[in-house]
């Protein structure tokens, strides 16, 4: 097995970056990591690929993730601002792709959230595409396979 | 049973502790009337455990609960529907552990016996040890009386009480509105989020008749639409009303035009389907069935609420479960239209995720809501629900019930009489 240290250790860097946007609730700034048309997605079956025509816990283009942010950041929605902090680990980031215009990678995550008073975990698999932009990238798709998709989750007032 | 539940001020009995108008706030919180609940209500009256469009094919199943008792919703080879309690004759561990799917059979894993997709014991493995002991016709998984309408599939552990149909009376006709919404095309389910709560069942029943809350708690989704929509969701100084429609059902009609999704077709395409239109266009619809298909698309402009369990909610079934006393499982049931054109039933799925679900942009508010409602009970040892709004302004709907403003909790009450009725007929 040959691995791109190089690729590796900066999608790594820009998976904790936008992790730490998340978790600091940097909503603008994490906006603006996205590509026009990329999608980020947590869909309802994990198996499932086929997100436009199945029915996901979000499917969200650019109109939606501007206004899920403008929802959490308004002062209008009692979860939001009952939400306490989230803490999120990423690791086990393997590159899946590495073109020039396009790379995929896959890692492992586990969001905790304190939610009045009381510790909740997700536990999710983490499937980026990325689009190499100047020294950076801009994320085309992300989505988030929670291990509890098919399962009673508890409400979500926070951006995995 | 007649013995008194213990409370610290109060000595009731739970039918007693629902009055016209307000309901004693242990309802949400004692466990003892929660076991009571279990058996008075949920295991005693027509429980909604899905729709047929879930079960399409010969061999199609799908697991549910009534109450707290997993059940299955099977289709055997001959289209027949069959709802199963999901329990092994032999030393009862569940049979089928999914959530939907398709099989042949259901074989549990314990010892392999087979039961047949209409619950028949089919085979077991080194029968001869059971040579005149067992009659394997007589250890079918054990099935449970079902009735349907319009596709909606309810179940009951009564052999003995009223058809589904007289049940629902005043209902039908609202569900038979709702069906409208696959626009022209059979009502079909498209998938569902499932979230749970840490509160009482009941709060969730009332909340599906509560347009009350909506402006206040809501307004960070009404933010989110443009502003004609934000129009139609401002409801509360409409001409909406709540109708009590008997046996504890009742609708709340929010946008009375869209009542009737096949009337007024002539509107034209509000902006935010104007996407939808274009796709439904470009596919060579015609351009009374883009008006037709857009208009459904909205979804009614009414909640139906079925005692105990189930709510036609504008474009959704909305399902709960009771776990334990303070804690309930929910299920958002998308739909949309079997053979529907594929823009339309996404753009239904769209609309779903956008308020619904555990990661919708209403859900979480409401649910933040009523996980208070709960903590709030534990406060005092004494204490009252209100009920009452709308009580003294209430009139007559024109099929001769009794109705209240849209933001009466005139749905509440019809609910609660019926809870009573059920609560108490087992306590005489
Ligand atoms: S428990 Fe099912 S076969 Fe034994
Ligand atoms: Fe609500």
């Amino acid at each position: 097995m040959k691995t791109n240290t190089e690729l590796l250790s900066k999608v790594a860097g820009f998976i904790w970056y936008e992790a730490d946007l998340l978790d600091h609730k940097e909503y603008q700034h994490w906006l603006q990591l996205w590509s026009a048309d990329g999608l980020y997605i947590v869909p309802t079956d994990i198996n499932e690929t086929d997100y436009l025509n199945t029915l996901n816990l979000a499917l969200d283009d650019a109109d939606m993730r501007r206004m899920r942010v403008a929802r959490l950041e308004s002062g209008e929605s009692v979860s939001a601002d009952a939400a306490g902090n989230t803490v999120r680990m990423v690791s086990r980031i393997r590159l899946l792709e590495a073109g020039e215009e396009l790379v995929i990678a896959r890692c492992a995550m586990t969001l905790n959230e304190l939610r009045h008073g009381r510790l909740i975990t997700y536990p999710a698999d983490v499937e980026y595409q990325l689009r190499p932009v100047g020294d950076g990238f801009l994320i085309e798709r992300k989505v988030i396979r929670l291990l509890h998709a098919e399962g009673f989750l508890r409400t979500v007032s926070f951006i995995f | 049973m007649s013995e008194l539940i213990k409370l610290h001020n109060v000595s009731l009995k739970a039918a007693e502790m629902v009055e016209e108008g307000r309901v004693h706030k242990a309802l949400y919180s004692d466990p003892d009337i929660f076991e009571q609940e279990l058996d008075r209500v949920f295991n005693n009256t027509w429980v909604f455990i899905g729709h047929e469009s879930e079960v399409p094919e010969a061999g199609s199943y799908k697991t549910a609960w009534v109450g707290r008792q997993p059940v299955i919703l099977s289709r055997d080879r001959k289209m027949n529907l069959h709802v199963l309690q999901n329990r092994c004759r032999h030393r009862g561990a569940t049979v089928c552990e999914g959530r939907k799917g398709k099989t042949k059979s259901f074989t549990c894993p314990y010892h392999g016996w087979g039961y047949a997709l209409d619950g028949e014991l089919r085979a077991l493995p080194k029968p001869e040890e059971y040579d005149g002991v067992i009659d394997k016709s007589e250890l079918p998984l054990m099935r449970l009386r079902h009735e349907s309408y319009r596709g909606m599939v309810f179940a009951t552990f009564r052999e003995d009480i009223q058809p589904l149909e007289d049940f629902l009376g005043g209902a039908k006709k609202w569900i038979d509105l709702f069906m409208k919404q696959g626009g022209g095309y059979p009502v079909k389910v498209l998938g569902e989020h499932r979230f749970n709560f840490p509160g009482n069942w009941k709060i969730q029943l009332e909340n599906t008749t509560d347009a009350y809350h909506f402006p206040i708690i809501h307004k960070s989704f009404v933010s989110s639409l443009d502003d004609a929509t934000a129009d139609i969701f401002d409801f509360l100084n409409g001409d909406g009303f709540v109708e009590d429609l008997g046996n504890g059902h009742s609708v709340m009609v929010m946008i009375p035009e869209l009542v009737d999704l096949e009337a007024d077709l002539e509107q034209p395409i509000p902006a935010r389907f104007s996407e939808l239109a274009a796709a439904l266009r470009e596919e060579g619809r015609s351009e009374e069935e883009v008006k037709r298909l857009v208009r459904a698309a909205h979804g009614t402009g009414f909640n139906l609420n079925l005692f105990p369990n189930v709510s036609c909610s504008m474009a959704f079934f909305r399902v709960l479960r009771p776990v334990s006393v303070s804690e309930t499982e929910i299920q958002h049931v998308a739909l949309g239209g079997e053979g529907a054109p594929v823009a339309f039933n996404r753009k239904r799925m769209r609309l779903h995720e956008h308020f619904q679900g555990p990661m919708g942009f209403g859900t979480p508010d409401d649910g933040e809501a009523w996980e208070r409602v709960q903590k709030g009970s534990l406060a005092g040892t004494d204490g009252w629900i209100l009920v009452n709004r709308g009580m003294g302004r209430l009139r007559q709907s024109a099929d001769g019930n009794v109705a209240g403003a849209v933001c009466s909790e005139t749905g509440m009450r019809g609910a609660y009489r019926q809870y009573k009725k059920m609560m108490a007929a087992a306590e005489e």
